[in-house]
C-alpha cells in the first residue's frame, strides 16, 4: 500500500451539442496519506463522481494525474475497490458467490477463497447468509455484501460513491458506524462521497468541500468525529457544539454557493 | 372401443356436453365465491392480483368448447339427431319450388318478367339509336328498323293482360291450385306418412359421406319429402308455361321472316370486307334480342301477381307446419342451414366450416392410428410413432460418397476369368452409398416429430449462432453498426418472400425448411440478445472491472447472464414465430409435417383435418410455452427482482 496522489488533475466534458466545453474540474491537487479516510462534499454539479470515477480508472482525465505510489492509474484495476450507491450486486448470484467474484476472476480456487469469504462475511455481519440469493436482501444487508466483496480483493483505496445515499436514516447510522469499524480494523485508505453534511463529518478525518464551474476543492478541514466515532456513539457526537458548529458552517458554505448558481442561471 | 365411441358420437357429445355445462356454472359459481373472498386483498392494478384463479381457465376453457359444440351444430346433432334428417326434407321442398320462385319477386326484388322488360326494351333503344348510316340501304334501313319496332311490340304485348291467352290463364290457374293443395296437406296433414325401411336402414347424421342422411326418417320429414316431388312437378309445369297469343305469335312469324331475309340481302355482297362485317354484327345483335323474347317468358304482373301469392302462401305454410322444427332450427342450428343441391343434403355456415368437436377428435385418432397399411397416419406417414432407422442411411448420409475416392488404391476389375471381384475400395463404397446392413435403431417418426425435429433444429443454430452475435453487437461499436444493417434488412421480409429463393437454393429437403426457420429464429436472437447485453447497468460492469475482470471475463460473468431474461424471452418468441413460419415453409415443398397435412387439407376442403391441424399446432406451441416459463422460472428467478 502507499500514498494516493493526485497532481494538476484537469477535466473538461464538451457538450455532444452545442460543443461548449464544461470544465468539470480544474487543477486538483492533493495527497492522500496509507489509511487516511477523506470525504468529499459538494452542491450538485461540482464533480465529485468524476473525481472518483477517475481514481477509480473508469474515465481519463484531460490533464494531469493520479498515482498510487509509484504508479501512474490508466484504468480500473483491483487496487482500487468501488462501493455504488445501489449495490451493483449480481443478482444471478448468492451472496457468497458475489463476495468471492474478485478471488474467482483472479483464479483462486474455492477451497481457498471460502475461508476468506466467511470471515469478511462476518465482519460484515451477515454470518449464515452465505447461500442466500441476493435479490432477497434488503437494501442495507445488499450494501454489507458489496462492502464484503470490495474488501474480499484486498484493495489498497476504496473509494465509495454515496454508498448509504439509499437507505433509511436508521439503517445509515447502522452503517457509518461499520464503515468507521471496517477503516479502524483494516487501515486501508478511504474516499467517501456524499450528499449529506453530517455523514461527511462523522465519516470524514479529511474533509474536501468542492465547489462548482469549475469543479475544484473549495476548502479543506481535519477532523475529529471519526476517531471519535471509533470509541462512542455517533448520536452523541452529533450533540457536540464543535460538531454543530462545523456543520452549520458547511452548511452555509454549500447554501451560499448553491445561491451562487441559482443567482447566475 | 374407439369405433363404439366413433358410431356413438352423438351420444358421447351429448354427455360433454352435460358435462362442460356443468362444469362452466360450478367453476362460475366457485369463482365468484373466491372473488368474494379476497375482495380486499389487494388494490386495483396489483399484479399479484392476477394469481392464481384455475377455476377461471375451467370457465374459460368450458365457455370455448361449449361455443364450439354449439357453433357447429355438435349439440344440435346430440340432442336432436333426427332435426338435420327432417331440415332436410324441408330443404327439397325450398329446392323443388326454386325455379318458380326466382322468376318471381319472391327471392328476389323484382320478378323475372320485369328484369327481361326492362333489359331488353333499353337494349333495343340503344341499339335503335346507334343504327350505322352509309352501312344498310335505305329500304334494308327500313326493314331494320322495323324489326325493332316488332320486337318492342312483342314485349307490349306480352305484358299486356288483355293478350294473354286463354290456355296460358288456365294452365296457371292448374299450378296454383296445386300449390293450394299442398298449403291445405302442410296445414291439415293426413296421418299415416312414415318412414321406408331403406330410410331407417341409413347411417345416422355425421357417420358418412355425405353427413346427412338423404331419405326421410320421420312422419313429418316423409310428408315434406312427398310434398317437395309433387311441388318439383308443378315447377316443371310451370316452366313448359309459354305466353304466346296468336297475335304474339303471328308477329314473332313476321319479324322471323323479315330477320331471314336480311340476313340473305343481295346488298350484303358489297366489295367492302368492312362494312359485310359491321352489318353482319349489327344484325346478330338485333336477332339476339329478339330470340330473348320470342320464347315468351314475360308475363303481365297482374297474372304473375296470383301466382306469386300462392307460392308465398305455400312457403309459409311450410315454415309454420314445421312446428317445433322451427324452433330447433332456430335455437341450435345457427348462423347456417341445411341446404339440398341435386343428390344431397349439406350443412351450409359454420356446420360446413366449423367442424363438431367430436369429428375432430374422432379424425385426429384416425390421423394417430400407426397402423399406416390400413388407414391410419396420412399418406403414408404416421402422426406421432417411431420406425426402425437402417445405421446404413446415416452412415450414407455422414459419409459423403467421394470421400472414398480418395482412399488409396484402384477400385477393383473384372479378373481374367470375367468375373468382378471387389477389393476393399469397393467395400468401402459400398458402405459410403448405404448398402451394406448394419442393424436398425428405433428412431422417431412422424408428421409430428418432422415438424418438430425442423422446429427445434432450427432453433438450436438460431440460438447457438445468434446469441453469441447478438451479446458482441451489445458491447461492440464495431459489431453493431456492421451487422445492423444486415439484419435489419432481412428481418423485416416475411418469411414466405424469401422461401421461392430458398427452396431453389436448398431444395425441398429438410434443410431448406430448416434454413427458412433458422433465418425466423437467428434474428429473434440477435435482437434480443443485443437487448439483454446492451441493458447491462453500468455500475455492474464498472463494480467488475474494479474486481479486477478482465473484458472476456465480463462478458462470461456479468453480460451474459444479466442479458439472460431477454434471451429466454427471445426463445419464447421465436418458437412461436417459428410453429408459425413452418406452416408457410411445408405449405411450399415436402411430404411430411403439420404445415404439410394443413396444405393438402385446404385444397380438399377437408374442414376437419384443417381444424385437426390447427389444433395440434396451437396444443404444441402451448406446450413449448408452458415449458418455457417453467425453465424461466427455474433459471432466472431474479427476474424483476435485481
Amino acid at each position: 500500500m502507499a500514498d494516493l496522489k493526485c497532481t494538476d488533475l484537469c477535466m473538461t466534458f464538451a457538450n455532444q451539442q452545442t460543443g461548449a466545453k464544461v470544465e468539470a474540474l480544474k487543477d486538483i491537487n492533493f495527497t492522500l496519506k496509507k489509511g487516511e479516510l477523506l470525504s468529499v462534499l459538494g452542491p450538485s454539479g461540482c464533480g465529485k463522481t468524476t473525481l472518483l470515477n477517475m481514481v477509480a480508472g473508469f474515465i481519463t482525465p484531460t490533464s494531469g494525474q493520479i498515482a498510487v505510489g509509484d504508479r501512474v492509474i490508466d484504468g480500473p484495476g483491483a487496487d482500487r475497490g468501488m462501493v455504488f450507491q445501489q449495490g451493483a450486486l449480481f443478482e444471478w448470484l448468492t451472496v457468497a458467490k458475489n463476495v468471492d467474484f474478485g478471488l474467482r476472476m483472479q483464479g483462486v480456487s474455492e477451497a481457498e477463497s471460502r475461508d476468506q469469504v466467511e470471515k469478511w462475511l462476518a465482519t460484515v455481519g451477515l454470518q449464515g447468509f452465505a447461500d442466500t440469493p441476493t435479490y432477497q436482501l434488503s437494501g442495507g444487508m445488499q450494501q454489507r455484501v458489496a462492502l464484503a466483496r470490495c474488501l474480499v480483493n484486498d484493495p489498497d483505496v476504496i473509494l465509495m460513491d454515496e454508498p448509504l445515499g439509499a437507505l433509511d436514516a436508521l439503517t445509515r447510522e447502522k452503517m457509518q458506524s461499520l464503515v468507521l469499524e471496517l477503516w479502524k480494523k483494516t487501515g486501508k485508505t478511504i474516499i467517501i462521497i456524499t450528499h449529506s453534511v453530517e455523514e461527511a463529518l462523522l465519516l470524514g478525518e479529511r474533509l474536501f468541500v468542492m465547489a462548482p464551474r469549475p469543479g475544484r476543492i473549495h476548502k479543506e478541514y481535519q477532523l475529529p468525529f471519526a476517531e471519535w466515532g471509533l470509541k462512542r456513539s455517533l448520536r452523541d457526537i452529533k450533540l457536540e457544539p464543535e460538531f454543530s458548529t462545523v456543520r452549520e458552517e458547511i452548511l452555509t458554505m454549500i447554501w451560499n454557493m448553491e445561491e451562487e448558481i441559482m443567482g447566475g442561471a | 372401443m374407439l369405433d363404439w365411441l366413433s358410431d356413438n358420437r352423438a351420444l358421447v357429445a351429448a354427455v360433454i356436453i352435460l358435462c362442460l355445462v356443468g362444469s362452466f356454472f360450478a367453476s362460475i359459481f366457485y369463482g365468484l365465491k373466491q372473488t368474494r373472498l379476497r375482495e380486499k386483498d389487494q388494490v386495483f392494478g396489483d399484479p399479484e392480483r392476477t394469481v392464481g384463479g384455475w377455476f377461471w381457465a375451467v370457465c374459460g376453457v368450458s365457455t370455448l368448447l361449449l361455443v364450439w359444440f354449439y357453433f357447429s351444430w355438435g349439440s344440435a346433432r346430440a340432442f336432436f339427431p333426427q332435426a338435420a334428417n327432417e331440415l332436410c326434407q324441408v330443404a327439397k321442398l325450398h329446392e323443388a319450388v326454386s325455379p318458380v320462385t326466382s322468376s318471381l319477386a319472391i327471392e328476389s326484388r323484382y320478378s323475372k318478367s320485369k328484369t327481361l322488360l326492362v333489359r331488353n326494351s333499353r337494349q333495343l333503344d340503344e341499339l335503335q339509336a346507334r343504327l350505322p348510316a352509309n352501312v344498310f340501304s335505305p329500304a334494308d334501313a327500313a326493314r331494320v328498323t322495323q324489326v325493332m319496332q316488332n320486337t318492342q311490340q312483342l314485349i307490349s304485348m306480352m305484358a299486356t293482360p288483355d293478350f294473354v291467352d286463354q290456355k296460358t290463364i288456365a294452365d296457371i290457374q292448374a299450378i296454383k291450385a296445386g300449390y293450394a293443395a299442398i298449403t291445405n296437406e302442410l296445414a291439415n296433414p293426413k296421418p299415416g306418412w312414415t318412414a321406408s325401411a331403406d330410410a331407417l336402414a341409413q347411417p345416422s347424421w355425421g357417420i358418412t359421406e355425405p353427413e346427412i342422411p338423404l331419405l326421410p326418417i320421420s312422419a313429418k320429414g316423409a310428408m315434406y319429402n312427398a310434398l317437395a316431388s309433387d311441388a318439383a312437378a308443378l315447377s316443371k309445369d310451370y316452366l313448359k308455361i309459354r305466353n304466346l297469343a296468336p297475335a304474339a305469335k303471328a308477329l314473332i312469324a313476321e319479324t322471323k321472316t323479315m330477320i331471314t331475309a336480311l340476313k340473305k340481302s343481295p346488298s350484303m355482297d358489297d366489295g367492302d370486307a368492312q362494312i359485310v362485317k359491321e352489318r353482319a354484327d349489327y344484325m346478330k345483335a338485333v336477332d339476339r334480342i329478339f330470340k330473348r323474347i320470342d320464347d315468351g317468358k314475360i308475363f303481365p304482373a297482374v297474372v304473375m301477381a296470383e301466382m306469386q301469392v300462392a307460392v308465398q302462401t305455400m312457403l309459409d305454410q311450410a315454415e309454420r307446419a314445421k312446428g317445433s322444427l322451427g324452433f330447433v332450427e332456430m335455437l341450435f342450428f345457427p348462423a347456417g342451414d341445411i341446404v339440398k343441391s341435386r343428390t344431397q343434403c349439406t350443412e351450409q355456415g359454420p356446420g360446413r366450416w366449423l367442424p363438431k368437436p367430436t369429428d375432430v377428435v374422432a379424425k385426429f385418432f384416425a390421423l394417430a392410428n400407426p397402423d399406416v397399411e390400413n388407414g391410419g397416419g396420412y399418406k403414408g406417414t404416421t402422426l406421432l410413432w417411431w420406425k426402425w432407422l437402417p445405421i446404413s442411411d446415416v452412415v450414407s448420409f455422414l459419409i459423403p460418397d467421394a470421400t472414398i475416392d480418395l482412399l488409396p488404391g484402384d477400385y477393383g476389375r473384372l479378373n481374367d476369368a470375367g468375373r468382378f471381384e471387389p477389393n476393399y475400395k469397393d467395400w468401402m463404397l459400398a458402405l459410403a452409398q448405404g448398402d451394406v446392413y448394419l442393424g436398425a435403431v428405433p428412431m422417431l417418426d412422424g408428421h409430428i416429430w418432422d415438424s418438430l425435429f425442423r422446429v427445434l433444429v432450427a432453433m438450436f443454430f438460431g440460438i447457438l449462432l445468434g446469441v453469441p452475435l447478438g451479446i458482441y453487437m451489445g458491447v461492440s461499436r464495431f459489431c453493431k453498426s456492421f451487422f445492423d444493417p444486415m439484419i435489419e434488412l432481412y428481418r423485416p421480409v416475411p418469411p414466405l418472400a424469401w422461401a421461392p429463393l430458398i427452396l431453389t437454393i436448398f431444395g425441398i429437403q429438410d434443410d431448406g425448411k430448416i434454413f427458412l426457420l433458422f433465418m425466423v429464429a437467428f434474428a429473434i436472437m440477435v435482437i434480443s440478445a443485443r437487448t439483454g447485453a446492451s441493458g447491462a447497468q453500468l455500475s455492474k460492469i464498472r463494480a467488475s472491472h474494479s474486481l479486477g475482470a478482465s473484458d472476456r471475463q465480463i462478458l462470461r460473468y456479468v453480460i451474459l447472464p444479466n442479458a439472460l431474461p431477454e434471451i429466454m424471452t427471445g426463445i419464447r418468441i421465436s418458437i412461436g414465430v417459428c410453429w408459425g413460419t413452418l406452416v408457410a415453409a411445408e405449405m411450399l415443398a415436402g411430404t411430411t409435417g403439420v404445415g404439410f397435412i394443413e396444405n393438402v387439407a385446404r385444397t380438399v376442403s377437408d374442414y376437419e383435418l384443417i381444424w385437426v391441424t390447427i389444433l395440434i399446432m396451437g396444443s404444441l406451441g402451448l406446450v413449448f410455452d408452458l415449458m418455457m416459463r417453467w425453465v424461466i422460472g427455474r433459471l432466472i428467478p431474479w427476474r424483476g427482482k435485481g
